[in-house]
């Protein structure tokens, strides 16, 4: 048995069911620290927002609503997949975990390119921040409007890169899922690619609508 | 030693929890076309909390997961939330007093 159907017991462990506990803890523990890196930019957006409402106004009304929405819905839908992903390695059942890891791959994928789609749209129209011709229709001052671009692109492309390692290292799990690498006793490594997967769907939860929403009435 | 006590989710409660998000992710999105004042941002970040919530308590498997766990989430959110209120009370009142020469 060299491929480890079952993967032994690591000898610091009493039971697999500390192990397995120990694993998600220490994943918890690294998305706290996630959630903190992320909160620093959530703290700057409410500042600047507070300060220049209407070009956050202005802003967000220049944002594709409908790609925005599609895309919160394939984040959810590949989040779905990812936690099924995760129960049929629970169950041992290696085709069906590759299936659905490379569903929320392809999911994953295909978010990321309505992003870059949006991103050249920024580009054709003139909102990069530092961008030569920036403007922002709407907006009575061009220059807090860029503030407004300068943290979309970060929380957007921290996240879309968030995103992108998430992918790597789903890949990883679809070779150790199609190796029948997952048992009950032990699952570790897709149950806590799991949570980060999950934790980047919470932050676009977060990020939609404040960066989509803002000022779509009258 | 003890064999596997793995909390295997059925497969109902996931869909059930997706048909969920994808139905208040309608409604935020509905809900911000509704003028409703100051009251918007607030029903927003409530939606988005709620729709966070079923995620980490079902996708996250924090509801089947043991106490210390739980704990551990939970005081994280609680520092998160220290960190913005703590920085706002400072951004949030700075034009409340009249600086002199300012």
């Amino acid at each position: 048995m060299s491929a480890n159907a079952r993967a032994p017991l690591a000898h610091h462990f009493d039971s697999f069911d500390q192990q397995r506990e120990s694993a998600s803890l220490g994943m918890w523990t690294f998305l706290l620290t996630e959630m903190m890196f992320f909160g620093g930019l959530f703290i700057a957006y409410i500042v600047y927002r507070w300060s220049y409402p209407e070009v956050f106004i202005a802003g967000s009304r220049s944002l594709d609503i409908v790609l925005g929405t599609v895309n919160t819905g394939i984040l959810i839908f590949s989040s779905l997949t990812m936690a099924l992903a995760v129960r049929s390695a629970q169950l041992s059942r290696s085709r069906t975990t590759v299936f659905f890891l490379l569903a929320t791959i392809v999911l994953g994928a295909a978010f990321l390119g309505i992003k870059t789609v949006e991103y050249h749209d920024k580009f054709v129209h003139h909102h990069l921040p530092g961008q030569p011709g920036f403007h922002l229709a709407g907006a009575p001052d061009q220059a807090h409007a860029q503030m407004f671009f300068v943290l979309y692109f970060a929380m957007t492309g921290l996240h879309a890169l968030h995103m992108i390692i998430g992918a790597g290292l789903l890949g990883v799990m679809t070779v150790m899922a199609a190796r029948g690498r997952f048992s009950a006793d032990n699952h570790n490594a897709i149950e806590c690619t799991g949570l980060y997967w999950h934790f980047v769907d919470i932050v676009w939860i977060f990020l939609f609508p404040l960066l989509y929403l803002v000022g779509r009435h009258g | 030693m003890s064999g596997p006590s793995v909390h295997v989710v059925p497969v109902r409660i996931y869909l059930t929890i997706f048909v969920t998000l994808l139905a208040l992710t309608a409604v935020t999105t509905a809900a911000a076309f509704v003028d409703m004042g100051p009251l918007g941002n607030l029903v927003a970040m409530a939606i988005a909390s709620f729709k966070a919530t079923l995620v980490i308590l079902f996708f996250m498997h924090v509801r089947y997961s043991t106490k210390l766990t739980s704990l551990v989430v939970t005081a994280g959110l609680l520092w998160l939330a220290i960190l913005i209120a703590l920085t706002l009370t400072d951004y949030f009142t700075r034009g409340w007093l009249g600086v002199p020469g300012h």
